[in-house]
């Protein structure tokens, strides 16, 4: 029930917002985050946005995981390659 | 999709796996609290991936199987009162109460309808003046401000014929009784992703300050999931308990405060019974005074007899940790998600759903 998915806010008309999903269109209430703007991707929970999604985090964290998986493979010399990590998020 | 895809990179997981072996020294267990967590850790097998000395628990985060048999027959008369519509999430309908489900009472002629959100249950108060409109208020901090906020818009709009059963449940008081029952020993928890994003990372000090154990918030993707693991791992190696956010781009550590502001101005602290914790103090919302005309509790007080909860079912011992499913004897047996008998079956949450349908289990 805790199920929340990543929504594009593509407009907001009052405490209301456009998002899209996947392809598919929904109008969502904004009402819990007043904050959201036009292009920013937020957490979509029955019908609520519940927060929008930090862009800077959600690259930072996909860095770290490729920099401690690089650093463990060093480590233990498991030697597997890192590519297909970079560039996302 | 984004913020989905990327962070389900097998190469970057068996990374990360690795990581996770290459640390743990000694037989630890993890709970995940969030029956979200536990369909995401089957769903991609991350059981059997991880080293055998990390084990991981289900927990009782799933808001409709802990939800008590008498509150289910309470809704369940609510929905049988004449001129009643009652809504509610899809997963609610199905649970058997002690004498059948809001299913069998649609099927004998009460009007309950499944919604997607509670802006949908305020819609169809507003399409039927005539009825008493009444959502069937289930969840824990990620869905009481939604729940909130539609009735802070039911009153906005003068939408008087819409009423809330609240049956919501606060996630850090079931944490708190769980681990004060010391049935079953843990060396971390996995915070709950989206019930963090509300009440913050912060809310979960507690666990190293008053228990001494480490909690990584996670979100719901497989890397999310290893990286809180591999946070817990690292913490409990180095006996160093702290809360460890391992999902930033959806939670800071003093949550969404508007979301908060708009569940206090609605709701207000109260016990609440839970499936297998009992009664626990302070861990449940109740609809304050100044919106008691919204409150389906006041409005409807319905009897009902004493509940009864099926004898073989063992979703109580599930839901402490105590028990895995495959521990129940019904399970798979008398208790599948067709002909379900208790709510770890039949929610899309529960634990005895995930381990039925991606168990991989002969029965």
């Amino acid at each position: 029930m805790c199920l929340a998915i990543p929504a594009l806010i593509r407009t907001i008309d009052g405490n209301s917002g456009l998002v899209e999903i996947g392809g598919i269109e929904r109008t969502v209430s904004l009402a819990l985050t007043p904050e959201a703007q036009v292009g920013d991707y937020v957490l979509l929970h029955t019908g609520f946005a519940i927060n929008v999604l930090d862009a800077e985090e959600a690259h930072e964290t996909l860095r770290l995981l490729s920099e401690l998986a690089e650093f463990i493979a060093e480590e233990t010399g498991t030697g597997l390659a890192v590519e297909g990590t970079q560039g996302t998020g | 999709m984004k913020y989905v895809d990327e962070y389900r990179a097998p190469e970057l997981a068996r990374k990360l796996l690795a990581s996770i072996e290459a640390r743990s020294t000694r037989p630890v267990r993890f709970m995940e609290f969030c029956g979200g967590h536990t369909h995401a850790i089957f769903r991609h097998g991350l059981r059997q991936m991880l080293p055998p000395t990390v084990q991981l628990r289900s927990g009782p985060g799933c808001p409709v199987c802990v939800t008590s048999d008498a509150d289910i027959d309470r809704a369940i008369a609510t929905a049988t009162l004449p001129g009643v519509i009652l809504t509610t999430f899809g997963d609610m309908i199905k649970v058997p109460g002690s004498d059948g489900s809001l299913q069998t009472a649609k099927a004998e002629g009460a009007d309950v309808r499944i919604v997607y959100s509670t802006l949908d249950a305020l819609q169809i108060a507003r399409d039927n003046p005539e009825n008493e409109v009444v959502f069937l208020g289930i969840g824990f901090e990620t869905t009481a401000p939604t729940v909130a906020a539609s009735i802070l818009e039911a009153s906005a709009t003068e939408v008087d014929n819409f009423r809330v059963l609240s049956l919501h449940k606060l996630t850090p008081p079931a944490t708190c009784a769980l681990l004060d029952a010391g049935e079953v020993r843990l060396d971390g928890i996995i915070g709950p992703g989206h019930v963090t994003t509300i009440i913050g990372s912060a809310a979960w000090e507690f666990l190293p300050r008053d228990y001494g154990v480490p909690c990584a918030v996670a979100g719901f993707e497989p890397l999310d999931i290893l990286e809180a693991v591999s946070a817990l791992v690292e913490m409990s190696e180095a006996g160093e308990p702290a809360v460890v956010n391992s999902y930033t781009r959806g939670v800071h550590p003093e949550g969404n405060r508007t979301a908060q502001g708009v569940m206090a101005r609605v709701f207000e602290v109260a016990d609440a019974e839970w499936r297998g914790l009992g009664r626990v103090p302070a861990s449940g919302l109740a609809i304050r005074q100044a919106y008691a005309p919204f409150d389906a509790a006041l409005a409807f007080p319905v009897k009902t007899g004493p509940a009864r909860e099926h004898p073989g079912c063992r979703c109580g011992d599930v839901l402490r940790g105590t028990a895995e499913p495959t521990d129940c004897p019904l399970f798979g047996r008398a208790c599948t998600p067709v002909r379900p008998v208790g709510p770890c079956m039949v929610s899309a949450e529960g634990a005895c759903a995930a381990w039925y349908q991606y168990g991989g289990i002969l029965v």
